[in-house]
């Protein structure tokens, strides 16, 4: 592509991605999930799904508990077999093949680090299994600990660790054989905060440098926006929606997905009629038609929508704002001063209460808006989409 | 002040309490057995010279303490009969312990395995036989393994042999009758520890790349390590010592170290030697829980 072409339409999220096989026709995925279903007894775990994963990904499989993320993840580790469709594995079918014969490793969410072993035996352990001469891997340990910083601890036992160190030790025996996916299941959510925040960006460091393929499971979409070069979003057993995380959040396709992925507020509505992408959706809840530039849909008139607008795209103002914008009047019910942002909670005149933030680029505020004032809130047309599922 | 003072007192009483038991039922018994060891025997009620008088005064301790020797020790260490029956004791009590490992393990593990509602079902079953008396359970086995008994019947009736078997009676008899009789204190022990493993570092090892077999003998077996040395010596030590199953099962041919304290104490009336051959006993069942207890200390030190 040449950059110096002006794009028409400018992109969407904040990153500019140059890695997106994705979007080649001629790339082959590197794993392929082929109209897979898994059932346990009368509860569908996985539901007729198909995806595509790329060599060198950095994939992440995101929803609520019990979305059957967990079960998608072992399907492919081998622990659980398909209960109809396959899953493919560069190019070869991955039936009947056992989960120590796969070129895939494993994360445990609980580090299954071996008890009674030190930490430089459990990261050999998996090397051993191949009956590579000693030398060799020595070596390999060596190396994996190095990259993990834990080489001091090679003769500690797992229960002399702290969790981060476990972590570390978990992840560097799950790449001691040079996987050709790595699974990682909730790698961070055994650690706090801090930690886990460092963490993120030493995991994609890591990818980064060994080029493995990463398939991440988490209940976390901080976690996934962070890391992934691609979020599925998993809703009972089947894709929500496939995208890179500025999509998922700028272009959700579905009211589950624009909830789960950050906080939203959905503003229910009619379709009153449009032209050129922009459309009226009259709603019970603005006292004027609401106007939205949203362009890739196709709507009837009256059809029902959502009018779905980020707090953060919000304006929250004592003043009416001009004529012919998007404008609601509500009261101020709460308000969160979280440092970087603060967040408004305003109720409207039927109930509903919709959320506005506000970074907090000053230290000084002059007359900062009060608990039950009177405000106007505002969003640009560009600030919104149009949500029909 | 005095508050501290008591709540010393009342942490003391809780600490001593279990310290008082153990002095009276067990190093007081000991002590016992020990005097009566080192006591000559002697046609009297008690049947052994000297007897102690607490309150005999200081002229009375002295002949009584003069009067106590290790003869009796030597008499057992001089006469073969008590080394090999020791000796005899031991072997027996190995080879259970083996046999008992052997066909504990696989019903431990499949109870661990079993589904999680199943498995005190299961429990239940091992324990259950404990509710009939022990000394019925091993009668019955006269009834099994007895030349006209139900065991020489079935095969008789299969065609698999022509004439009934000798069971009753051999070693053969003693080694059944003792696993059966302890195989509850094996499995109990097992899988215990086989039922906290986690169930993930199976996976995890299979996903390293190790097939079911070597997942097994690398981890599920080092781990259930505390369980087997549990199992084993809760089995080896009673068996050592085991009286009523070579007594009721065994031929005069099968010696153990129990049958032979029983006899010194109600045939002989030799309470002194019997009293010697208890405190042997003791020493060598006392012997390897120590060193296995060292042996253990050390593994923590160097894991250090």
């Amino acid at each position: 592509m040449n950059a110096r072409v002006q794009p028409a339409r400018p992109a969407i999220g904040a990153v500019r991605r140059a890695f997106a096989p994705w979007n080649d026709p001629q790339a082959k995925p590197l794993i392929r999930f082929e109209n897979v279903t898994k059932r346990f007894g009368p509860t569908v775990a996985v539901d007729d799904l198909s995806l595509d994963i790329f060599e060198r990904e950095f994939f992440c499989l995101l929803g609520p508990s019990g979305c059957g993320k967990s079960t998608l993840m072992r399907l492919l580790a081998g622990f659980e077999q398909p209960t109809a469709g396959r899953v493919i594995l560069g190019g070869a079918d991955l039936a009947g093949v056992p989960p120590y014969r796969r070129p895939v490793n494993m994360m445990f969410q609980s580090y299954a680090l071996f008890p009674h072993m030190s930490v430089a035996k459990n990261v050999a352990y998996g090397l051993k299994q191949e009956s590579l001469p000693r030398g060799e891997i020595e070596r390999r340990v060596q190396e994996m600990l190095q990259l993990v910083q834990l080489e001091a601890l090679a003769n500690r036992r797992p229960d002399q660790l702290s969790g981060g160190q476990r972590q570390r030790v978990a992840l560097a025996r799950s790449l001691a054989k040079q996987p050709k996916v790595l699974l990682l299941d909730e790698p961070l959510a055994a650690l706090d905060k801090k930690l886990r925040e460092e963490t993120q960006f030493e995991l994609m460091d890591i990818q980064q440098r060994l080029g493995t393929t990463f398939l991440v499971v988490t209940h976390d979409q901080e976690e996934a926006m962070t890391m992934a070069d691609r979020i599925a979003v998993m809703d009972r057993g089947r894709l929500a929606q496939v995208a890179t995380p500025g999509d998922l959040y700028e272009q959700p396709q579905t009211r589950f997905v624009a909830e789960f992925v950050g906080d939203i507020n959905l503003l229910e509505g009619r379709v009153a009629g449009g032209e050129g992408g922009f459309w009226q959706i009259t709603s019970p809840l603005a006292p004027a038609p609401l106007t939205v530039h949203d362009p890739d849909e196709a709507l009837e008139t009256g059809q029902a929508v959502a009018v779905a607008v980020r707090p953060e795209k919000m304006t929250i103002s004592r003043d009416k704002p001009a004529a012919g914008g998007n404008a609601i009047e509500g009261e101020v019910w709460d308000i969160g001063y979280l440092g970087d942002w603060t967040v408004y909670r305003v109720k409207l005149g039927d109930g509903a209460i919709l959320r506005v933030s506000r970074a907090n680029a000053s230290r000084f505020v002059e007359q900062p808006i009060d608990w039950e004032e009177r405000v106007h809130l505002g969003f640009a047309p560009d600030a919104a989409i149009i949500l029909t599922r | 002040m005095i508050e501290a003072l008591r709540a010393r007192a009342g942490r003391l009483a809780v600490i001593g309490l279990p310290y008082l038991w153990l002095a009276i039922f067990f190093l007081l018994p000991f002590a016992i057995v020990l005097k009566i060891s080192m006591s000559d025997p002697a046609t009297a009620q008690p049947p052994y010279r000297p007897v102690l008088d607490i309150f005999g005064g200081v002229a009375h301790w002295r002949d009584f303490l003069l009067a106590l020797d290790f003869e009796n020790f030597e008499t057992l260490w001089s006469d073969s009969l008590y080394v090999h029956a020791a000796l005899s004791s031991l072997r027996i009590a190995l080879v259970s312990t083996g046999l008992l490992l052997f066909v504990g393990y696989p019903i431990a593990y499949a109870m661990a395995r079993a589904a999680p509602g199943l498995r005190p079902l299961f429990v239940a079953m091992v324990i259950l036989p404990f509710w009939t008396s022990f000394l019925i359970r091993v009668y019955a086995w006269i009834g099994i393994l007895k030349p006209e008994g139900l065991l020489n019947q079935l095969l008789l009736w299969l065609d698999i042999i022509a004439a009934p078997l000798a069971i009753l009676n051999t070693p053969t008899a003693v080694y059944i009758g003792i696993v059966y009789a302890y195989l509850p204190f094996m499995i109990l022990p097992l899988y215990a520890s086989l039922e906290r493993q986690d169930p993930t570092l199976i996976e995890a090892a299979q996903d390293l790349g190790a097939p079911a077999w070597k997942a097994f003998l690398t981890i599920t077996v080092p781990l259930s390590m505390p369980g087997i040395v549990a199992g084993a010596l809760l089995c080896f030590i009673p068996i050592v010592g085991e009286f009523v199953v070579p007594d009721l099962l065994g031929g005069s041919e099968t010696l153990m170290i129990g049958r032979t304290l029983w006899s010194e104490f109600f045939s002989n009336r030799d309470w002194p030697l019997a009293s010697a051959v208890a405190i042997v006993l003791l020493i060598i069942i006392v012997i390897p829980i120590v060193v296995y207890r060292e042996l253990e200390a050390e593994r923590w030190e160097a894991a250090r």
